[in-house]
């Protein structure tokens, strides 16, 4: 099947004063329709840097070295700013941050925000309306009530009214799931939605997430750090190191075969699955001055000469559709 | 109203706000207090520089006119050019802070760096300088203020843009699709409108000052204006004996000046509970 959105080669730097920052090299992640593929990596991988690129929204310096964004066969890197505003930001593509605290402007009503979208948008299948009268609004906000009861918020008449500091972070993180999902996107760009959340209302929000991925017949991108979330969420999954992909496949292939050795010591992170918490040793390079070849050699216990001169290219590996960029695979067939 | 109560609580901005509500219950009614403008106009030179009786309760000038009807007429001129001088220096600064503060870069340091030359500057000498350029006049007196006063918004703006700006909010909007100007204008400029209130509020004050300043030193209004700060530059050389002719346009600017400020401090202290007074 052609996937929706495939991302491929991608590489972006920043230059800084201390020289370029190599954010993301030769990353590659592919979503199929009505999927969930989870993105994982510790912090600084450039898992954020990822959703930023395929928005468009990167800091001006950003440069884009090589690589497709490609959106339904359009390459969204080669798309004008002011295509991108009206077709792909908000009505193709929905996106959900990471911190609902901050995410909505402090000083407008929920309502007011949410019916903004659709004034600029329009309603799922229209184009923007031309004139914004009370009939329309009528009709718009009877549609955000729709989508506030399908995120599970209670009583949703009276949240459009109200102003974002009246919520808990769980209902800002529905209302912001709702904008999201106001102009029915084809695709979601969740970044670590339920991090800042605690861990209760975090298994809601996913099993959410879960749900609303079949009934809109969205697909999602989804960003964590969390291996657990990921095998509960997603059915893909796309390991990231210091802005390499390093292995990719479905989530049940790769939590029972791990292969990378870096994916192994990040599951052996994670207080669930670890009898005794091993974690990795040494620290994620600074991307301005990464290390040569595999960038997780100086961190690996397989680690051989041929890992320091050479960039291992992900390769496919098992009838899993299982992928890993490892020198120990090197020619291995099973 | 939380916020109404602990404003009627701060007394000074209570009593500020009832000043500034006077003055312009004056200005308004200035044809009303003063029917016949001619006492304030014509001179009458057998009646002049008499103390304040009960005829003329603020005594009379060099020319016999009845202070007390230049003082009220010179309520709506005093108001007007604050208003204007204001208006216009908000119309200039707070989008000059908002795009250099949204925008960055190479334009957002040409910006700041234009307002700093401005800021370098004495405002009163550079008004000064402003207002003998153009022809004298209370037009050009409020133009010279107001292309003075606006680095003051611009720095505001900026700062505050910068701050709101990183906000994860304007990154949803981006990535919600929204322009540039949209997120400027509908987003931002809100988050950043009380401080641009209280410096207004606060500057409507100063710039009165300043401009009776201007009017003293005689590149202001022109007579016969009833201007506060001309009659005071006009009374001078009747000082100290006839103490009446400065004393009530110089109390005039005084308590419009602290109605000005003690309502901005208190909207301040509203908005911002960091910089609160102990008390």
């Amino acid at each position: 099947m052609e996937p929706v959105l495939s991302i491929r080669d991608l590489r972006i730097s920043i230059p800084t004063d201390e020289g370029s920052a190599q954010i993301l090299d030769h990353v590659s992640v592919k979503l199929e329709k009505g999927r969930i593929v989870g993105v994982v990596g510790e912090s600084g991988c450039g898992k954020s840097t990822l959703i930023r690129a395929i928005l468009g929204i990167l800091p001006n310096q950003t440069q884009i070295e090589s690589g497709v964004i490609l959106f339904n066969g359009r390459d969204l890197l080669q798309l004008p700013k002011g295509v991108l505003n009206k077709e792909i930001r908000g009505r193709a593509i929905g996106f959900i941050p990471q911190d609902p605290y901050l995410a909505l402007n402090p000083v407008f009503r929920v309502g007011t925000q949410l019916l903004e979208i659709l004034r600029a948008h329009g309603m799922p299948g229209e184009a923007p309306p031309k004139k914004f009268d009370r009939r329309t609004e009528a009709r718009y906000r009877a549609h955000l009530v729709g989508l506030l009861k399908a995120v599970q918020v209670p009583d949703p008449e009276t949240t459009l009214e109200r102003y974002p500091h009246q919520f808990s972070g769980g209902q800002r993180q529905r209302v912001l799931i709702a904008a999201a999902l106001a102009c029915r996107p084809e695709v979601i760009l969740a970044d670590e939605p339920t991090t800042a959340l605690d861990v209760t209302t975090q298994l809601q929000i996913l099993k959410l997430l879960k749900d609303l991925v079949g009934e809109f017949d969205v697909s999602m991108l989804f960003i964590t750090h969390d291996f657990g979330v990921v095998a509960q969420l997603c059915d893909e999954v796309s390991v990231m190191y210091a802005g390499q992909t390093v292995e990719s496949g479905p989530t049940r292939a790769i939590l029972d075969d791990t292969r990378h050795p870096y994916t192994q010591a990040l599951i052996g992170c994670h207080p669930d699955r670890a009898v005794d918490i091993a974690g990795i040793p040494g620290q994620v390079p600074s991307p301005l001055a990464p290390p040569p070849g595999c960038r997780f050699h100086p961190r690996c216990d397989h680690a051989m000469a041929k890992c320091i001169s050479e960039r291992p290219a992900l390769q496919a590996l098992g009838a899993n559709r299982q992928r890993v960029a490892c020198t120990l695979y090197d020619g291995a067939v099973d | 109203m939380l916020i109404l109560k602990k404003f009627l609580r701060d007394i000074p901005a209570v009593l500020g706000f009832v000043i500034i509500a006077l003055v312009i219950i004056i200005a308004l009614a200035s044809p009303l207090l003063v029917p016949d403008r001619s006492v304030a106009f014509d001179s009458n030179i057998l009646a002049r520089l008499q103390p304040p009786s009960a005829e003329h309760w603020f005594g009379t000038d060099n020319l016999g006119r009845d202070i007390l009807a230049r003082v009220i007429l010179g309520t709506r001129g005093a108001l007007m050019i604050a208003l204007s001088v204001v208006g216009l220096a908000i119309l200039i600064g707070v989008p000059l802070g908002l795009v250099a503060g949204y925008k960055g870069g190479l334009l957002g340091d040409l910006i700041m760096r234009l307002t700093d030359v401005f800021l370098a500057v004495p405002q009163l000498i550079l008004a000064v300088a402003l207002a003998q350029l153009l022809s004298r006049g209370i037009t050009s007196a409020m133009l010279a203020l107001a292309l003075t006063y606006w680095p003051f918004f611009a720095r505001t703006v900026y700062g505050e843009t910068r701050r709101v700006r990183t906000a994860l909010f304007v990154e949803a909007l981006q990535g919600l699709g929204a322009g540039d100007w949209r997120i400027m204008l509908a987003h931002v400029l809100p988050n950043v409108a009380s401080p641009v209130i209280v410096r207004a509020t606060i500057g409507m004050g100063f710039t009165i000052l300043t401009a009776a300043v201007l009017g003293f030193l005689g590149v202001g209004a022109t007579p016969p204006d009833p201007d506060w700060g001309l009659a005071i530059a006009e009374s001078r050389e009747y000082l100290p004996e006839h103490w009446w002719f400065a004393a009530f346009p110089g109390l005039a600017i005084l308590i419009t000046v602290l109605g000005f400020n003690l309502f901005g401090d208190g909207l301040r202290d509203l908005v911002d509970p960091k910089l609160r007074r102990s008390r």
